[in-house]
């Protein structure tokens, strides 16, 4: 099996160094049919493992490859730990990943970094898979940085636009706050268990219980929160999320792979990897599953007053990786990897779908200047039917069994707050199918607001467009039917998480679950059903049915109006404090230790001084040699002088 | 017969004349040269002397290296001074202190 996992991770690897390297001279057929290949190669052996691992039991593999580094007593390695969960993820990442390959062939065809961007996505998509496949802590970290650089490379990847080097600086920049905690938490463990490997580190959890850090605080809710400040920066959680809306500045299908479907999606992984720690601190599970909570809802209410169509998206994805933050909060980890995977099919189907009307309105953005596209592209528009029907969780919808079984966990959890957010994500059905029930009638029904130069031309885009659309689409409507028994009550991902006895959520979900038939004929009673419904009915009424009246109540909600289109001041708080604190910082440091003490005293100072000793002993150097020589005879002189009365005139004797 | 003393002192007067030369003369380089060459002068009648009394060729021989030398070197001497006379125009000592800090 070795081979196996050594061929899926190395595949994009080298069909990304090939054409990173060749690509000019490759050219573009050549260089798509390498990367996808290489993708393709993961695909089938993804769903090889899958197969191996999660539908016949097959033994957990954790295995050291390589040694990375030997530090004293330390061994850091490279190696593969390949369990159901990691299988699960296997198989999402590089479904996905196929897919956003052959959708770039038709989005980027006019793009002149076409290689290159091909080069990015394989090489994200092997980044992606050392994370999911680590077997410790240092090579997790290894391609959670790795998958952050591509992220930043992919982002900033117009860089002759001002606004994406502006974006991805502040991606890169936002994710390093949440690295620097990771990094923490990662040294605390190893500071504890004195070890980097999964298995040692979990094998002798129990010996942190009661241990303490700093005094009081007890250290595996140190080492908990630590790692999960990691997962808010890269599953941008709030406040750490103000990086993923800027993201969108890159090309749509990174926006569908990296920024919706898979790398935003590692914190939530990771954490679940984490469950054994994770599950030993109430503290900092309430901890995760508030700020969940406060990301599902408040940036959901976002999704609504935002007019460009990938930010909604963007959104709606904060919104949603909420929602799996509430559900690992709540020790439902089986459940929060149950919506990932529901997630990475509609999200990434709901992008690419967003892609495609970009490409055919010719990088237009802006919903306001779209409507009535439902005729002149029919695949995009029913595609993003589903997707949309997806993420709101319409009954026998894939999203409709993960979000329905992330409220029922948080509804059985004992945590305190849980009250609250159950309130929270179940107001949250509404939003979400508010907002996005709004982007789907601004966009395809209605009036055509699009200009008529464009509309002329309007048409349905190129297969390489959506073919992959339509392979999403597929899962989005039916994964979650099929595999929602298995993955949260048959025990497909039992062997990679752990869920201790107190925390009751799942087995709750268990006893009250029948069938995912029943679900869909007992969802009319209950109420997120009808939470959605609202939503979709206010959407329309205030998108289709009485278009004025989105701006009368603009006008008469003023302040909650600019609140939400302020995005709450995180920008602008970030701007003050932060940006501006960083640059007076800066200054003084740059006064005080740059040019005072450095430049000044160091510098300036040694050569001043060096000249001051200087003026005294310059003027022994006449050149007259008849004074160099005169000294060098006194000195003689004066030297064998000297050596005769010590030495008792010992000469003479 | 003449004593090693008397050798020895002679070329003491020499050598002082030599070094008194470097001192006191102010005026060209070429007298600094010629002082040089009563150094060695000096340096070598000592090298005979000890060498005749001790009944060792050595020494003798080590006075034709120094010859060899000092030849090489008051050419080389005289050619630096001839450059220097044509761009200065003068072998003055008072003029060549351009080495100073």
């Amino acid at each position: 099996m070795i081979n196996t996992y050594l061929t899926i991770v190395l595949a994009p690897l080298i069909g990304s160094i090939v054409v990173g390297l060749g690509g000019n001279r490759l050219g573009r057929t050549l260089s798509h049919s390498i990367t996808i290949l290489g993708v393709t190669i993961s695909t089938v052996l993804s769903l090889y493992v899958f197969n191996h691992h999660v539908l016949n039991d097959g033994e957990i593999f954790n295995q050291n490859i390589y040694t990375w580094m030997q530090i004293g007593g330390l061994n850091i390695s490279f190696g593969f730990l390949v369990d159901n969960l990691t299988s699960v993820m296997l198989v999402v990442v590089s479904f996905i990943s196929l897919m956003v390959h052959i959708y770039t062939i038709g989005y980027m065809h006019e793009d002149e970094g076409y290689t290159k961007f091909f080069s990015y996505i394989s090489l994200f998509t092997f980044a992606m898979f050392t994370l999911v496949m680590s077997n410790n802590f240092m090579q997790l970290f290894f391609g959670w940085e790795a998958v952050g650089l591509v992220s930043y490379l992919l982002i900033g990847f117009w860089h002759h636009k001002e606004s994406a080097i502006e974006a991805n600086l502040k991606a890169f920049i936002v994710n390093r706050v949440g690295d620097f905690g990771f990094l923490l938490g990662i040294a605390l463990v190893l500071m504890f268990f004195g070890t980097l490997d999964y298995a040692e580190t979990f094998n002798q959890k129990d010996q942190i219980i009661g241990l303490t850090l700093f005094g009081d605080f007890s250290a595996i809710t140190v080492i908990c929160l630590l790692l999960f400040v990691g997962a808010m920066g890269k599953s941008a959680q709030v406040p750490l999320h103000v990086w993923l809306p800027g993201s969108m500045e890159g090309p749509t299908p990174i926006s569908a792979l990296i920024h919706a479907a898979t790398m935003v999606t590692a914190g939530i992984f990771m954490v679940s990897r984490m469950s054994p720690l994770f599950e030993l601190s109430d503290v900092a599970l309430t901890v995760v599953m508030v700020i969940g909570a406060i990301t599902a809802l408040f940036m959901g209410l976002l999704g609504i007053v935002q007019n460009d169509i990938k930010k909604v998206v963007a959104y709606s994805t904060l919104s949603q990786l909420g929602y799996m933050t509430v559900a690992l909060g709540v020790s439902a980890y089986s459940v929060a990897i149950f919506h990932l995977m529901t997630h990475a099919f509609f999200k990434a189907l709901l992008f690419l779908a967003a892609g495609s009307v970009i490409v055919a309105l010719h990088h237009e953005q802006d919903i306001r200047k779209m409507g009535g596209l439902r005729k002149k592209m029919p695949i995009t528009y029913i595609t993003s039917l589903l997707g949309t029907l997806a993420l709101i969780g319409f009954p026998g919808f894939a999203g409709f069994y993960s979000k329905d079984m992330i409220i029922e966990a948080v509804h059985y959890s004992e945590l305190p707050f849980s009250g609250w957010v159950y309130f929270a994500v179940v107001l949250g059905v509404f939003i979400t199918a508010f907002y996005s029930m709004r982007l789907l009638f601004l966009v395809f029904h209605g009036e055509s607001r699009v200009d008529k130069h464009t509309e002329e031309h309007l048409h349905e885009t190129a297969p390489s467009i959506t073919v992959p659309l339509i392979l999403l689409a597929i899962p989005s409507v039916v994964i979650g039917y099929f595999t929602i028994e298995p993955m949260l009550f048959g025990g497909w991902l039992d062997n990679g998480i752990y869920i201790d006895t107190s925390h009751e959520s799942v087995e709750n979900l268990k006893h009250h679950f029948h069938s995912a038939f029943s679900l869909i004929s007992h969802s009319v009673m209950t109420l997120p059903f009808w939470m959605m419904v609202g939503g979709i009915a206010t959407a329309w009424l205030f998108s289709l049915y009485r278009t004025e009246w989105a701006d009368v109540i603009q006008r008469r909600f003023k302040r909650i109006n600019y609140v939400l289109v302020s995005l709450y001041g995180f920008d602008r708080f970030n701007e003050i404090i932060f940006v501006r604190g960083a640059l007076k910082l800066g200054n003084l440091l740059w006064k005080i230790s740059d040019m005072a003490i450095i430049d000044q005293l160091l510098v300036n100072g040694s050569a001043r001084f060096a000249r001051f000793v200087g003026s005294f002993i310059r003027p022994v150097q006449t050149g007259y040699v008849y004074h160099y020589a005169f000294f060098m005879i006194i000195s003689l002189m004066l030297v064998l002088g000297w050596v005769l009365v010590a030495s008792d005139y010992s000469f003479y004797s | 017969m003449i004593a090693l003393s008397d050798y020895l002192i002679l070329s003491s007067i020499v050598f002082c004349i030599g070094l008194a030369g470097i001192f006191i003369n102010r005026t060209n380089i070429i007298m600094l040269l010629m002082c040089v060459e009563l150094i060695l002068a000096a340096v070598n009648t000592n090298f005979i002397a000890f060498s005749y009394f001790n009944g060792d060729l050595a020494g003798q021989i080590f006075v034709f290296f120094i010859l060899t030398v000092a030849a090489a070197e008051v050419a080389i001497g005289l050619a630096i001074l001839t450059l220097m006379f044509r761009s200065r125009g003068s072998i003055d000592i008072d003029v060549t202190n351009t080495l100073k800090g």
